[in-house]
């Protein structure tokens, strides 16, 4: 799953290089991901009001809930 | 992706005739010189052939389409995705079985997908004709989920005009909201707006009388 949140930031910034991916895993299947991006790719994984965010929180779901887990994701 | 290496006897020579072997524009690829030619002196001796090596860059809808194969198998679901130009739309069809997880309630993860899939394939700047417009669907969702929200339209006008009130349907996408807008264009007694900041935006259906 973190290849997925990964592959998706990669995607959508200019720096893809400076994408970075930290799995904090808190037992129980809790799992938070952790996305740093070069700071002026903030907004492409933001979006206006969030909507990016949402969108790749939303894809990320759909997979943990396939694998019984409960999962976060954090932009830094 | 596709390439071709090809010699002239200059550089532009050597572009050319990739070019129409690949029956593309110029525009459309990238050009690797390897070998510079030279004529040689007085053309007799050491002369060289120039040889290039050229190569289709992706379009927005391979982009579009790469991306969500890619994220399909890391969803871990088996699937292939065909394209289809539908007017100014362009609808990757998801093809494959179970595949719910793509879907989500009310089709929310399809739309996530989809709004991604729409970013990453336009993700380079460039002016808004030559983006692509991605609609993405999957076991006929969106075919089955527009008979419903056409029906829940006739249905909740018929109740409007009936109770001679308004009602306001629950947020949808541009894209829903415009099948109720449409769906209801035609009926004189009641009207349609919508309100609301997105993504909370709703149709209301109200009286006209």
């Amino acid at each position: 799953m973190k290849e997925l949140v990964e592959f998706i930031a990669k995607s959508l910034v200019e720096h893809p290089d400076e994408v970075r991916v930290t799995e904090i895993d808190h037992g129980g299947g809790v799992v938070t991901y952790e996305l740093r991006v070069a700071e002026s790719d903030m907004g492409k994984v933001i979006g206006r009001q969030g909507r990016v965010a949402r969108a790749i929180r939303s894809v990320v779901k759909a997979a943990a809930t396939r694998q019984h887990k409960k999962v976060t994701v954090e932009i830094r | 992706m596709i390439s071709v290496e090809k010699t002239g006897k200059t550089v532009d020579d050597a572009i050319l005739a990739a070019l129409i072997e690949l029956d593309v524009d110029r525009d459309n690829v990238e050009i690797e010189v390897i070998e510079e030619g030279s004529k040689g002196f007085l053309g007799l001796v050491g002369s060289r052939l120039a040889r290039v090596r050229v190569t289709v860059k992706p379009s927005r809808v391979d982009k579009a389409r790469a991306f969500l194969e890619r994220v399909i198998e890391l969803l871990g679901v088996e699937a292939t995705v065909d394209v289809e130009q539908q007017g100014e739309y362009t609808v990757l069809q998801i093809e494959g079985n179970h595949l719910g997880i793509l879907i989500g309630r009310r089709g929310e993860t399809l739309d996530a997908l989809q709004y991604l899939t729409n970013l990453a394939a336009n993700r380079d700047k460039t002016d808004q004709a030559e983006r692509v417009r991605v609609i993405l669907d999957a076991e006929g969702y969106r075919k089955r989920r527009e008979n419903t929200l056409r029906n829940l339209a006739y249905r909740l006008a018929e109740k409007v005009k009936r109770e001679k009130r308004r009602a306001a349907l629950e947020p949808m996408s541009p894209l829903e909201r415009r099948i109720i807008h449409t769906a209801l264009q035609d009926d004189e007694s009641v009207e349609t707006y919508s309100e609301g900041e997105e993504p909370f935006r709703r149709v209301v259906i109200a009286y006209k009388g």
